[in-house]
């Protein structure tokens, strides 16, 4: 589904007219990221994250793929089989380094994706299964993210995995014996191990599934834009290649030069010490902290420290949970018909304070859990909620937008696109007085 | 009714959440407000690692052989009585400048033999150690390295750097750490005596460790290469030394980063100019 306008695939080769009439796989290419889907012209840098997430996954897969080639699922030699990679494989450093930063390079793409969408307003009408899919790939790299840091089985590892696993025996009656179940022992052991490695290399290409549905999904309302304004006619649009390939390009080159900063002269900055320390279930770490890309979630799990009819763990497992799920809803909860807080003077103000509160969360949740940061983030997760399930129903239901431009053309005729984003912040405020 | 609970769902959902954390927050505030946290002997007296400075040192840092093996010399005949090194092999003190006939005289003269079984009665048995060998462990296990270390086990030292907040500077900092306990600390703490046993260093995250110094005086180690022997001298060097264990990669790693970064730039300007022609009759 396109454009009436999209540019048709008419293969002049003879083999690939050949190969079009048996199996049109260069035809679904061309028409999903080639000249055959049309994209708004006015779309700004923050639309290159997209590619940048799948370039991140495909490089996750690649050095995934040989790392299993040489690491050992054995709870008695995984530690020293990570050692072996680092020592003794050729470029066997690089590929773990490449891993283990690749993790955290798909994570800073992802959440900026995500930032992108809520600012941008892109889950809204008629893009909210783009968005529920989104949801669905998110907690799918959550769960691979987790159970791949256990891999490597040091400290950290094991810890992590008794801590996020405890989460479980939270359910009340039945909680202990799921935990159990799902371990496959008393604590984590070489059975959890084992099955913690199958999935992590089976979710790795549920996540590329649910990708192709996202992708989908987008591509029968076509990419939103940051105007938020549907695409009107023929002049509102450019074919993606060579138009946004072009671009992507830059983004692909600006974002493995980041990577390639990080792989090769602080590979370590993003772990933790401990997981260089042999997991020992008799030695518990001073504190135990998940990766830093789900401080956020373990700031919100551990503000939770009072019963209060159910038990304070089960509050805050449902919390950290909650805090997820929120999101599948939010097509929902928002209820204003414009998308681009551009247009949204007051939502936009409730945005950026709810990416501080974020940010906040993320620094307690990786910090000590002293009172004076127990006492920021029962704070900040309170924000959190309110934000979702208060503020903004409130906020777009009363929000009076500013007026929308016509069309596409016309925006980026006047030069209030926002194609460029310091003409967004600047144009977006400057706009406003004029009226 | 139902419906109207349904229709302000997120409103209830959202005031349950934040009512059981207001709950919380009220619980913490007069806790800290009764019971404010007191400072312990270890948050109060633990000091953070000083600074040290290694040729290996950033981005564009080599490794100084010279000190790597120096700081071998010091793992050899101080650290390795206690502290295995098991994820080294001999073959791998080429990468610090040793030849590989030097490389095989180490391993043969190395103290503890390699573990084998004997060829006529399949008996376990040992034989002197060749350079593909890994450095045999000090104690066959754990057990034995707590009977001989007053129920501590020494840690393997191969990881010791990247296992440890500050890393090389963490390990000189402790091994020069030793000092008798300040009166002030048990003026204030008259509990926090360190017991017997254990030794005062306020490096250690819990300021009492089972270690005794390593290095007591200077000229303990007799360098080769005249370097003079003193204790800061010897344990910077041997930090120097288990910054290589820790990562025997990690020059080839720089280096490798100096051409995928100026591969990167290249690539960037290349795609950057490609962008800039095919949208230059765009507006957008």
């Amino acid at each position: 589904m396109s454009f009436p306008w999209a540019e048709q695939y008419r293969p002049k080769n003879p083999v690939m007219r050949w190969l079009d009439e048996k199996l049109p796989l260069p035809r679904l290419a061309y028409n999903a990221i080639g000249a055959g889907y049309p994209v708004p012209r006015n779309l700004n840098y923050f639309w290159n994250f997209g590619v940048l997430a799948g370039a991140a996954l495909a490089i996750q897969i690649i050095t995934g793929v040989v790392l299993a080639m040489h690491y050992a699922a054995d709870s008695a030699v995984a530690f020293d089989s990570v050692e072996h990679i680092m020592r003794d494989i050729n470029a066997g450093w690089f590929l773990r380094y490449a891993h283990a930063t690749g993790a955290s390079m798909f994570f800073i793409v992802v959440y900026t994706h995500i930032f992108r969408g809520l600012y941008y307003g892109s889950y809204k009408a008629p893009r909210e299964m783009v968005w529920l899919l989104g949801v669905v790939i998110f907690l799918l790299m959550m769960a691979t993210a987790f159970m791949g840091y256990v891999l490597p089985w040091g400290q950290m590892s094991f810890w992590g995995a008794q801590v996020i696993t405890g989460f479980f025996s939270a359910i009340p009656i039945v909680g202990e014996n799921i935990r159990i179940w799902l371990l496959g022992g008393y604590a984590p052991d070489q059975a959890a191990l084992n099955r913690f490695f199958s999935l992590h290399y089976l979710l790795p290409f549920v996540i590329a599934g649910v990708i192709i549905l996202h992708i989908w999904a987008l591509h029968i309302p076509g990419s939103s834009n940051p105007t938020g304004v549907e695409v009107k006619g023929e002049q509102d649009t450019v074919p993606f290649h060579p138009y946004y390939t072009a671009k992507d390009g830059v983004g692909v080159g600006v974002f493995l030069l980041v990577f390639a900063l990080i792989l090769f002269f602080a590979p370590n900055y993003l772990g933790h010490p401990d997981n260089y320390i042999p997991a020992n279930p008799l030695s518990t770490p001073a504190h135990i902290v998940p990766e830093w890309y789900f401080w956020p979630f373990y700031a919100i799990l551990r503000s939770f420290t009072a019963d209060f009819i159910l038990p304070a763990k089960l509050w805050g497992v449902l919390a950290m949970f909650g805090s997820i799920l929120i999101l599948f809803f939010l097509p929902w909860l928002d209820k204003s018909p414009v998308r681009s807080s551009n247009y949204r003077p007051v939502y936009r103000i409730f945005l950026g304070i709810l990416l501080i509160d974020v940010l906040v969360l993320g620094w307690v949740g990786g910090s000590e859990a002293t009172p004076t940061y127990l006492i920021l983030g029962q704070i900040s997760a309170a924000y959190y909620f309110l934000h979702f399930l208060v503020i903004l129903p409130i906020v777009s239901a009363l929000e009076r937008p500013r007026p929308l431009p016509n069309s596409i053309t016309e925006a980026v005729l006047k030069g209030e696109s926002g194609s460029r984003m310091s003409e967004t912040a600047v144009g977006g405020e400057q706009a406003a007085p004029a009226e | 009714m139902v419906s109207l609970i349904l229709r302000y769902l997120n409103y209830l959902i959202g005031a349950a959440f934040a009512f059981v954390l207001l709950i919380a927050l009220w619980g913490t505030v007069s806790e800290l407000i009764h019971n404010p946290p007191q400072e312990g002997a270890a948050e109060e007296f633990h000091l953070e690692p000083k600074p040290l400075h290694l040729a290996s040192d950033g981005p564009f840092g080599h490794w100084d052989k010279q000190q790597l093996q120096r700081g071998f010399q010091v793992y050899k005949e101080v650290c390795s009585a206690c502290h295995s090194l098991r994820h080294i092999a001999f073959r791998d003190l080429t990468g610090i400048g040793y030849s590989e006939a030097q490389v095989k005289a180490i391993a043969e003269q190395w103290q503890i033999p390699q573990p084998s079984v004997n060829k006529d009665t399949g008996e376990p048995d040992t034989r002197p150690n060749k350079p593909s060998d890994y450095f045999p462990l000090v104690f066959a296990n754990e057990t034995a390295a707590k009977a001989a270390n007053n129920n501590a086990v020494p840690p393997d030292l191969s990881l010791m750097v990247k296992a440890r907040e500050g890393g090389a500077a963490y390990i000189h900092s402790l091994i020069t750490g030793y000092r008798p306990q300040p009166a002030e600390l048990l003026e204030k703490f008259p509990t926090a005596k360190t017991p017997p046993g254990l030794h005062y260093n306020p490096y250690f995250a819990t300021l009492n460790l089972a270690m005794p110094p390593p290095l007591t005086s200077d000229g303990q180690v007799q360098y080769e290469d005249g370097t003079k022997p003193t204790i800061d001298q010897m344990s910077t060097d041997v930090a120097a030394f288990l910054t290589w264990t820790a990562e025997p990669d990690m020059m080839t790693r720089h280096r490798t980063g100096y051409a995928a970064v100026l591969f990167l730039l290249i690539f960037i300007g290349l795609t950057f100019g490609a962008y800039k022609n095919i949208w230059r009759d765009v507006k957008h």
